[in-house]
């Protein structure tokens, strides 16, 4: 199946704790670049993550590239080719840089690309034998989004990949995940709005555990009183609403 | 002097029994967040697989020479089956209820000293061993019996096995990264239930090394005997710092030591006291054990 969306979500719904955090989330994965998803804070973002991954018990139906996986276990839904880099940014502070690499290696036709994140990261290479728990917010996410791109991956999920980074990292990982979307499709949660302009070509917004918004992403921004609306990002420009610039 | 090394080596040797029994222990409530309370149980199957096997049963083993080696393979072998057939049929099946899961493992626990009673009473049996290893050796004056330096011999052959397990190899890597955090290890791909199954068999399979050898320190088999190591077991887990190896392996010999020593200059059963005043004072000071890394 090529044609549709790489990933569809239809009326996903997360339970935890008997309290229903989604109510009927849908949203497509375009085939090609970044779909960002967006929403204010606990709208559901990173729950829909999740949902999709089945680290959360879920209903309704996540397909990916056509085949249902809401009823396969995390370890296979992700075997199918999703790389995931956590909001938390799920690093083993007690394993190496290495270590936390080649945990992620999974055994595919071409091997693990390790030349690939060596040269989008060559801190990594330098830092190999460093606990990773020793490491800097920025390189621990370069490790994160290192190890979403080891493998022939079909999808790429990073959840807030730039929060609390400095700036100027920021911009090097919106980098890294603009190179990473020329060969893979992106899902990205994101808050910095400036990346999103720059980086997502649709977009996905979510209010209360729902879908509230789907289409395309410059349409989106450039209409600041529905993004206000949905997003909550105050007064004036959007584009003002984040603390950096994209600087291409 | 003499009753100073005698009291060390005897407390090194139970020390490393220690350690045979809360090694496992630790690495499965690390891993799986799982309290298993039938540890103990795979120690007695160890003990008794052995006692079994070298008491003629078996074909080949006996209580001397390469029979006896056959006897404790035979033992480590039942103990670690039997650890298998414990998670995947008692413990799998609940991990989703913890409280349960605790529940069950305290079931099994409590049920296999009950059949080792049933089938052959509850009376200690006299454990048979090779000639070589129930003799003394001298050493500063004293007399220290050579079943001591066993026990020591293979606590010290089972932490460099587990170190190297966990530090070189990839079930190692998934080991150490699934007691840091196991959903994340999923969320890479990797089915951490074998991972579990994995640590279970080791954990049982160590624990009843420990059994066959601590028959030869003990001198005799009975039903309880796992049971009531795995108290002093638990202590030597939580002082070391869950899921930790290392932790485990120095907080067996503290405890150990500090129990012989105790008993023997205050008064019998003040040693099982203070080690748990030991643990107390600990957790006051360092709530997350001597160490709260993995290996």
């Amino acid at each position: 199946m090529t044609t549709g969306p790489l990933l569809a979500v239809r009326d996903l719904r997360v339970l935890i704790g008997g309290r229903h955090i989604l109510h009927g989330v849908d949203l497509d994965v375009a085939r090609h670049g970044v779909t960002a998803l967006l929403g204010r804070n606990g709208a559901g973002k990173t729950t829909t993550v999740r949902g999709v991954l089945g680290l959360v018990p879920r209903t309704g139906s996540v397909r990916l590239d056509g085949e249902e996986t809401v009823s396969l276990p995390t370890h296979t839904v992700v075997r199918l080719g999703i790389g995931y880099a956590p909001e938390d940014r799920g690093i083993f502070a007690g394993l190496t840089v290495a270590e936390n690499l080649r945990l992620a290696e999974r055994r595919g036709a071409d091997g693990p690309a390790y030349g690939l994140v060596h040269e989008l990261f060559p801190e990594l290479k330098r830092r190999e034998r460093q606990l990773a728990g020793t490491l800097s917010g920025g390189q621990q996410q370069m490790v994160a989004i290192g190890r979403t791109l080891l493998n022939g991956n079909r999808l790429i999920i990073a959840d807030e990949p730039t929060k609390g980074l400095a700036p100027k990292v920021v911009t090097e990982v919106a980098q890294v995940l603009e190179r990473a979307a020329e060969a893979v499709p992106v899902l990205l949660v994101e808050q910095n709005l400036a990346v999103v302009r720059r980086l997502a070509e649709h977009c996905a917004v979510l209010a209360d555990g729902r879908t509230a918004h789907q289409g395309p992403a410059a349409e989106l921004l450039g209409d600041a009183e529905t993004a206000r609306r949905l997003l909550g990002v105050g007064h004036g420009p959007v584009t003002r609403a984040s603390s950096v610039e994209a600087d291409s | 002097m003499s009753t100073v090394v005698l009291l060390t080596m005897t407390g090194l040797g139970l020390g490393a029994l220690y350690f045979l029994i809360a090694s496992g222990l630790s690495l499965i409530f690390g891993l799986m967040d799982v309290l298993n309370f039938a540890h103990g149980a795979l120690l007695s199957i160890g003990a008794y697989g052995t006692w079994w096997a070298a008491s003629g049963h078996l074909p080949g083993a006996g209580p001397g020479g390469a029979g006896f080696v056959l006897a404790v393979l035979f033992g480590t072998a039942v103990g670690t089956a039997a650890a298998v057939l414990l998670e995947l049929a008692v413990v799998r099946p609940l991990y989703t209820r913890p409280r349960e899961q605790v529940l069950a493992t305290v079931g099994v626990g409590l049920a296999v000293p009950a059949l080792l009673s049933g089938i052959w009473g509850s009376d200690a049996r006299t454990f048979p061993g090779p000639k070589a290893l129930s003799g003394t050796f001298g050493l500063f004056g004293a007399q220290v019996p050579v079943n001591r330096l066993v026990l020591v011999a293979a606590a010290l052959v089972v932490l460099v096995a587990l170190r190297l397990f966990l530090g070189r190899t990839r079930h190692g890597l998934v080991v150490r990264a699934g007691v840091e955090d196991r959903a994340m290890v999923t969320a890479l791909g990797i089915d951490v239930r074998k991972a579990f199954t994995l640590v279970f068999a080791i954990g049982g399979c160590v624990a009843a090394l420990g059994g066959a050898l601590g028959g030869l320190y003990f001198g005799s088999v009975d039903p309880r005997q796992g049971t009531s190591l795995l108290i002093f077991a638990f202590v030597v887990v939580v002082t070391g710092g869950m899921g930790s190896v290392s932790g485990a392996a120095v907080a067996s010999v503290v405890i150990g030591l500090v129990q012989q020593f105790a008993n023997y200059y205050t008064a019998a059963g003040l040693g099982d006291l203070a080690v748990v005043v030991l643990l107390a004072a600990l957790l006051l000071v360092r709530p997350r054990g001597l160490t709260g890394r993995l290996a």
